[in-house]
């Protein structure tokens, strides 16, 4: 993990993703699941961590040395890490309402992210 | 839970149970992890007490149930803010003005409504944003085109109504609405412009209707709560084309802008132009003078003749802008091969030329297009925010001439000398006409999670519009943080025009429901006594 | 002596006292005679009893005797009647709504304040006329246009608050709105977007300000007294040229009108044009209609005569500004665009330079040419006047269609035959949508003009069973117009009325303008 996180996250949280980042335990995803979170995710997140041009949270993630930048394509994110992010923010990323992305949807987009990742 | 102000918390327990009535307890948010969810995201009051956090937040899906939501608020006086998607980061994103207000969230409501392409227009709900607009009318092959602004996510009503502007022909944004429906403070309902007419074939194509034309009133407002807006649209043109302009000296802007107004004026450049100055810009980038500061006139700076010398010495450009061209290849070339002319009056005046593009384009080359100058929605602009964790605009509109430019460079550079910034943190961008006919200066001011950077920035900040105030420039727009700041400065005959405001706003909003505070308006109940 | 309604005799000649006070005896005017130099020329209400007569005049030249007049009229609740320079014929002259109210004659404000020719704007006071701005700018060597409606008598404030049109790229009046300074009901005065700022660089420039953007509701409106208006014009172009579109068939108005569309909101085509169709002219000087009468010839028959005399069918006349070279590539455009219709034909146009000495002979529209003229009432040949019923209708062919058949089916109802049939097609006077002009005529026979009046509320409720909605009224169907923007249950009219009662609580401003009535007028109206 190579973000630095500068959020002020309240500690107990934080303990407890650093926990779950040390010891992924989560399903297999489901292939509609995946489907699914793989749509709501060019909705919502491509514009801004998709690949080529113009992709400031790509940049921003690459400048910061995170290689892959893309996150599509990394085998190294876990369900709340994503969810922290996208409720929470990080940087000049802001959090998203439950209008806009509900947690179901958010469930699939952590899916369609965590699919490579080995167990 | 959080209780709005000056509502006792048993009206607010039977208003929150009868809002779940009204779209379903899914759609009423009252935990502290859901209302964090509308915070702005860019506050700039992080970690302080002022950061106004809602007390609730209630999305619902149709107009009938926005009438419901607002008949119960104005029972029980709660406050609410409204947002269509919430995203106007920069300015304040979802955050209500007011910390405790209910925040009225149209995400819900995202329904295209239709899209003409014979004549031209959209009507859409306001949870609709420019990204879902540009989808459906891709989807359909549709022969239109929008305007989008930076970034592309937010909300065309939203953004209208904020009067946000773009880069295409049809970037005044709220010029080109064109009908309204409206839910007012009682739960009522209304249409605007020919949209009165019952059955009205014209509500998207004759804006004015019949009578007082009252659109206006509910942009930067809180009058109403709008709920559908009819949108001109541009025929997809034929094609495009671009050309910069450059010219070598410092005085040359005054000729060059004179020109960039009689070819605007005369509808021959159309679309956002910005002007830029290579000379300085490469100053700043290279940290000369504590980089920002570069762009500025600042007391003890370099001298014109000296900073002309240094643009022969590097063979830079004292300014240049790119003009931008919509239309059939032959009637853009010949409105180019004009503007060259015209600005060849200019000694020492030199061109590029900018690709010429054959429309319509392969939707899968998109990435290698202007986007912004072809209505694509992007998120490109975040790509400016550094190590930021946001930003907030400083927006004056000054007039469009050369003499303006120079003033404001000298202004904002004694205001930040006088106010002691350091050189690093003097921000200025050169205008852009986003708006036909005068210059916006679109200027944003990082935020990070530091309670004592955020603090000082809001000084200058405030500083800067006390500055503008007195050279006659005012803010189009700004943050909800300094709506009562801004709203101050335009004080012509003591306020006459924010009483007249305030006027309107006890007559159509008497228990002051509707987003308080919102461009310097409260109401009644909340107002304070002005100095 | 004519009393304002519901006012004392004592009360009124006290005001009027105050009046003189204010603007000085000269110009606070209540003889019969003066009295009849308000009225609308125009007048549907010739000899009648509704004829509406205002019972005095003021005439102000300054803002601070706007505010007093204002003042002293509400103290005692008498209603104003505001005019520019008082020359909306066709749509109530300088006659109030309200009989016995108070003229408020602007046209002693006549200052020009500003004209820029580098921003291209000017900042004028009511009582300026189109002919004064233009000789101003002859006189002052600016290279700015104006642009004039027919006729050019008539005041830029006062049009553009009327929302009218013109001609040139700058036809939609209000549109070029920036600035507004109000006195209102209360005396006090106001100025609107950057004007609220003090000494903003910006007035004339952006339109909007900050906060809530009120311009519009004082268009068409009654909630306060406009004495200063910012106006955006459009820079001297360096040549003007014209061009005529001519297509042989009925059905080729599809296309027509959806090329038209396309041309008008790409901007490659600007400016106001009237579609005119030669073969209905044709039929029409034969006797017939221009509108589809039942058991009137078909459209086969039309073609067929037209074919053989030579008429197209529909035609359009283009106007094009810029530098030459600009303004015959747009028209070249134009010509590929309407190709696409079989049997399209053109013609090449007036062509100009400017700058240009026309001479007499040259009979282009002045008005195309940012003249203002009076050459309109050449064209209104006999009869005392007209009243205008102007509808807005969608800009396609199948409207227009719909429209010949409406009120083709509407005039055969009312027995109304073809020579007294108003009608005209439509213009582009606004963008992205069609007006229609009828010019009703008013003449000074009782009946004639009582028969004339149910016709015109006969059309603007056939109209509004379409989905179309006059843009303007005559003073006299202000109430009949408002009463067809009826949305759930006049909620807009009902919103206008709340503003009204908030601003103007005394109702004094020019009661009845567009169906907006004070409260305590509005009761007994019911």
């Amino acid at each position: 993990m190579t973000y630095t996180m500068t959020r002020q996250s309240k500690p107990i949280l934080l303990g407890a993703i650093l926990l779950t980042l040390a010891v992924p335990v989560f399903a297999a995803p489901d292939d509609v699941q995946v489907d699914r979170g793989h749509k709501v995710y060019d909705k919502w997140c491509f514009p801004c961590h998709g690949t080529g041009p113009g992709k400031p949270g790509t940049d921003s993630l690459r400048q910061r040395g995170q290689n892959p930048a893309v996150l599509e394509e990394r085998t190294d994110l876990t369900a709340p890490a994503i969810k922290q992010f996208v409720r929470h923010g990080v940087f000049f990323m802001p959090m998203f309402r439950k209008t806009e992305i509900s947690d179901s949807e958010l469930d699939a987009i952590a899916a369609y992210l965590t699919r490579n990742n080995k167990k | 839970m959080r209780v709005p102000p000056g509502v006792a918390a048993k009206d607010f327990s039977d208003a929150i149970k009868q809002w779940q009535e009204a779209v379903g307890p899914d759609w009423v948010f009252t935990s502290d992890e859901d209302v964090d969810l509308y915070r702005d995201s860019y506050s700039p009051f992080w970690h302080e007490e002022q950061d106004p956090i809602p007390s609730a937040a209630v999305a619902p899906h149709t107009v009938e149930q926005v009438q419901s939501v607002v008949r119960v608020a104005n029972e029980y006086e709660i406050p609410l803010w409204t947002i269509s998607t919430g995203k106007n980061l920069g300015y304040g994103g979802s955050a209500p003005l007011l910390s405790g207000s209910v925040v009225l969230d149209l995400k819900r409501m995202d329904r295209v409504v239709e899209v003409n392409d014979q004549n031209h227009y959209a009507l859409v709900e306001p949870g609709v944003s420019y990204f879902d607009l540009y989808r459906y009318i891709q989807d359909r092959g549709l022969k239109v085109w929008i305007d989008v602004p930076d970034p592309g996510w937010g909300s065309l009503i939203g953004n209208a109504l904020d009067r946000g502007g773009g880069y295409t022909p049809m970037r005044d944004h709220f010029d080109s609405h064109c009908g309204m429906e409206v839910v007012l403070a009682d739960g009522g309902i209304l249409r605007t412009g020919m949209g009165a007419l019952p059955g009205s074939k014209t509500w998207q194509q004759y804006r004015y209707g019949f009578g007082p034309f009252v659109d206006g009133i509910f942009s930067q407002g809180n009058f109403g709560v709008v709920t559908k807006m009819g949108f001109w649209l541009l025929p997809a043109p034929e094609g495009y084309k671009s050309g910069t302009v450059r010219v070598r000296r410092h005085d040359d802007l005054v000729p060059m802008i004179e020109t960039l107004n009689y070819l605007m004026n005369s509808n021959l450049v159309q679309g956002t132009t910005t002007i830029a100055s290579p000379l300085l810009m490469s100053r700043a980038a290279q940290g000369v003078s504590g980089g920002p500061s570069a762009l500025l006139m600042s007391p003890g700076g370099p001298s014109v003749e000296e900073l002309e010398k240094i643009g022969r010495d590097q063979n830079l450009p004292y300014w240049d802008c790119q003009l931008n061209f919509y239309g059939p290849t032959k009637v853009v070339e010949a409105q180019w091969q004009y503007a060259k002319e015209k600005y060849s009056a200019i000694p020492g005046a030199s061109f590029v030329e900018g690709p010429t593009y054959r429309l319509p384009y392969d939707p899968q080359d998109t990435d290698k297009l202007p986007k912004r100058q072809f209505g694509i929605p992007s998120l490109t602009i975040f790509g400016l925010m550094g190590r930021s964790e946001g930003h907030m605009w400083f927006s004056p509109i000054i007039p469009m001439t050369g003499e303006a430019v120079f003033e404001a460079q000298k202004v904002f550079g004694q205001a930040y000398h006088d106010m002691g910034v350091p050189a690093i943190s003097q921000l200025f961008v050169f205008p852009s006409s986003f708006f036909p006919r005068s210059f916006v200066i679109l200027c944003g001011f990082p935020i990070y999670h530091d309670v004592e950077k955020n603090r000082r920035s809001r000084e200058v900040f405030k500083g800067l519009v006390k500055a503008a105030a007195e050279h006659g420039w005012g803010e189009y727009r700004t943050h909800t943080a300094f709506m009562d700041t801004v709203a101050d400065v335009y004080s012509f005959n003591n306020h006459a025009l924010r009483r007249f405001h305030e006027t309107i706003k006890d007559a159509v909003d008497p228990n002051g429901i509707l987003s308080p505070g919102r461009c310097g308006v409260w109401p009644k109940r909340m107002r304070k006594a002005q100095a | 002596m004519r009393l304002p309604p519901g006012v004392s005799s004592s009360d009124f000649s006290a005001a009027l006292a105050r009046l003189e006070g204010a603007v000085g005896k000269d110009w606070v005017l209540t003889s019969d005679d003066d009295m009849e130099t308000y009225r609308d020329s125009y007048s549907p209400f010739w000899h009648e009893e509704e004829d509406r007569i205002p019972s005095a005049a003021v005439a102000p030249d300054s803002v601070e005797q706007v505010q007093a007049v204002v003042r002293i009229l509400n103290e005692r609740k008498i209603p104003l009647w505001t005019i520019s320079t008082g020359k909306n014929l066709a749509y109530g002259g300088s006659s109030p709504a309200l009989s016995g109210s108070v003229m408020l004659d602007l046209k002693r404000m006549d200052k020009i304040l500003e004209v820029s020719d580098k921003n291209h704007y000017a900042l004028v006071e009511p009582g300026v006329s189109y002919f004064d701005l233009y000789r101003y700018i002859q006189d002052n060597k600016r290279k700015v246009w104006i642009d004039p409606p027919d006729p050019g008598w008539g005041s830029p404030v006062g049009n553009s608050l009327e929302r009218g049109g013109g001609r040139t790229p700058m036809g939609d009046h209000f549109a070029s709105v920036c600035g507004l300074e109000v006195v209102l009901a209360n005396g006090e005065v106001l100025r609107t977007g950057m004007g609220a700022l003090p000494g903003a660089k910006t007035w004339q420039q952006y339109k909007y300000g900050f906060g809530p953007y009120i311009d519009g509701i004082f268009s068409q409106s009654n909630f306060g007294v406009i004495t200063k208006m910012g106006v955006w014009l459009m820079p001297e172009p360096e040549a003007y040229r014209e061009g005529s579109v001519a297509v042989p068939k009925h059905d080729d108005l599809i296309p027509f009108v959806d090329t038209l569309s396309y041309l008008m909101n790409s901007k490659i085509v600007r400016g106001t044009m009237l579609l005119e169709s030669p073969v209905l002219s044709y039929r029409q000087s034969q006797g017939g209609s221009v509108l589809d009468m039942p058991g009137g010839p078909s459209v086969q028959e039309m073609e067929r005569i037209g074919a053989e005399k030579n008429l197209p069918y529909w035609q359009m006349l283009f106007h094009f500004w810029g530098p030459p070279k600009v303004i015959d590539a747009q028209w070249e455009y134009t010509k590929e665009k309407f190709s696409a219709i079989p049997g399209a034909a053109f013609r090449d146009g007036r062509a100009y330079r400017f700058p240009v000495e026309l001479k007499d002979s040259d009979d282009v529209q002045r008005v195309y040419l940012g003249i203002p003229n009076l050459l309109v009432f050449a064209l209104i040949a006999g009869g005392q006047g007209h009243m205008d019923f102007s509808p807005i209708i969608p800009m396609t062919g199948e409207a227009v269609f719909e429209v010949l058949q409406v009120f083709g089916a509407a005039y055969a109802e009312m027995g109304v035959p073809p020579k007294n049939q108003f009608f005209a097609l439509p213009w582009t006077f606004f963008p992205r949508s069609f007006v229609l002009l009828f010019g009703l005529p008013v003449t000074h026979n009782i009946e004639q003009n009582r028969e004339n009046r149910k016709v015109f509320r006969r059309l603007v409720g056939v109209a509004a069973e379409h989905g179309w909605g006059e843009y303007r009224t005559h003073v006299a169907f202000m109430d009949v117009v408002s009463n067809v923007y009826s949305w759930n249950g006049h909620a807009l009219r009902r919103l206008h009325e709340t503003i009204k009662d908030a601003v103007d609580p005394n109702g004094i401003l020019s009661p009845g303008k567009s169906g907006i009535w004070p409260q305590r007028m509005r009761e007994s109206r019911a």
